[in-house]
């Protein structure tokens, strides 16, 4: 059973409203045919889940410059001036999370666990409003994990049943959002049959990945 | 001495710090340079947050570059023979689990009881803290390499740091255009001074509790 499919039938699953994690880290390793698509949909008050702003023409900062979206949460949005823009002007709400902290509560919504304590954020305004535990003697924050509707994956190579293969430095977040999203779509650059990637190359197994989109639309 | 040859000073003498094989993130901006001053005889693996160890310059032919390859600033970069990738749950264990030898970040303010405050400045500035965070309590040892004063000619060195921290009494060595200090207990112990610098001028430009160790050496690069 293939998980290859158009991008128009994969991109009709995303709603207004919803919260969206999408991979990538400055745009290197997000799947821009997506961000592309939604431009085009118009789909709006998004949530977006991802490392950072993208930049004006790149990455989640697509969206953010027409207004798709209603709430980011990132790690860092500096080499997008249009955040700070929007954020002032009250259109745009933003989370800013220590990456670390921002993977491993994502990493947490997909494995099953109630959260996480890091040292991360301590003694700073990150820990407003957050429980702390002292394990050993050492203050930790009470981190909780991140879900989403649907998570937007750039990998490199995938077959048909799923199984994916990232390359350098574009891996970042596409893993731990691959397990995180109750709908997850992957743009890869190659499509092969089952039995082409070795069993022990698989970076994300096939289970977590529900459709397969090309940028050269394989029906 | 000019700006130029004030930062050259500070990232020469902050290469000296590694010892052979040290795994080393370097922040963006001055922190960089302190990987083109590496002393020969010392190899030290570069660790990139976003996702990989063994970062190495960009090819310097456009046709060569490889634009999965970027650093933490989104920049072009290569990667050693024997350099790995890895998804970003890794790559902050890796530095929150203290795999990391040695940080370097440029900052705001640093204060004497070594907490830093480089990530935001309300109403101005409000970037996000990237993974300077993670690293700051996360990596064995934190070394900031900074300008003395700001460009007003502003004490960066403070008793207790007045922006919003990044990270509380996680900075271990603090390297300036005007010398090496050590964070201790009683405050910042100068242990060089750069060449032209007097005692009192480095007194008059430090807010914090400055402590002058009694073998103080001129800061070499």
């Amino acid at each position: 059973m293939s998980k290859v499919t158009s991008l128009e039938h994969a991109m009709s699953r995303i709603k207004d409203a919803m919260t969206v994690m999408v991979g990538g880290f400055m745009a290197c390793g997000t799947p821009e045919l997506f961000m592309d698509a939604l431009v085009e949909k118009g789909v709006k008050d998004l949530t977006i889940i991802c490392n950072d702003g993208g930049t004006p023409t790149t990455g989640v900062g697509k969206l953010i410059g027409r207004g798709q979206v209603r709430r980011l949460v990132a790690s860092h949005v500096g080499l997008n001036p249009e955040v700070g823009r929007r954020m002032n002007e009250k259109s745009l709400e933003v989370d800013l999370i220590p990456q670390g902290t921002l993977a491993e509560r994502i990493r947490c919504g997909g494995a099953g666990i109630g959260g996480f304590l890091t040292p991360t954020g301590f003694g700073t305004i990150v820990q407003d409003g957050k429980q702390v535990v002292e394990v050993g003697g050492t203050p930790y924050l009470l981190e909780l994990p991140l879900h989403a509707d649907v998570a937007l994956l750039l990998a490199h190579r995938a077959d048909t049943m799923g199984n994916l293969i990232y390359r350098r430095a574009t891996r970042n977040f596409n893993p731990p959002m691959a397990t995180a999203a109750d709908l997850v779509i992957a743009q890869v650059r190659e499509v092969v049959e089952p039995g082409e990637i070795d069993p022990d190359s698989v970076h994300t197994p096939g289970i977590f990945v529900d459709f397969i989109v090309t940028a050269k639309e394989v029906p | 001495m000019d700006a130029k040859a004030r930062r050259e000073l500070i990232v020469k003498r902050i290469a000296r710090e590694f010892k052979d094989g040290d795994v080393v993130n370097l922040g963006i901006g001055m922190p960089t340079q302190v990987a083109n001053h590496v002393p020969a005889g010392v190899t030290v693996l570069l660790q990139s947050e976003n996702g990989f160890i063994g970062l190495a310059p960009a090819p310097p032919d456009p046709a060569l570059l490889d634009s999965d390859l970027v650093n933490a600033g989104g920049q072009p970069v290569g990667i050693v023979p024997g350099g790995c990738c890895f998804d970003s749950c890794t790559s902050f264990g890796i530095i929150r689990g203290g795999h990391v030898d040695f940080t370097v970040l440029g900052t705001l303010e640093v204060d004497q009881y070594g907490s830093i405050a480089n990530w935001m400045v309300p109403g101005k500035m409000v970037p996000g803290m990237g993974g300077a965070m993670d690293l700051l309590v996360g990596a064995r040892k934190v070394i900031v390499a900074t300008d003395h004063v700001t460009k007003e000619g502003a004490p960066k060195l403070l008793e207790r740091c007045r922006l919003p921290l990044t990270a509380v009494n996680a900075v271990d060595i603090v390297v300036t255009d005007m010398g090496y200090f050590e964070i201790t207990a009683e405050g910042f112990l100068m242990k060089e001074i750069a060449p032209g610098v007097t005692i009192a001028e480095v007194k008059a430009a430090t807010a914090g509790n400055l402590i002058i160790t009694p073998e103080l050496t001129v800061m070499t690069a």
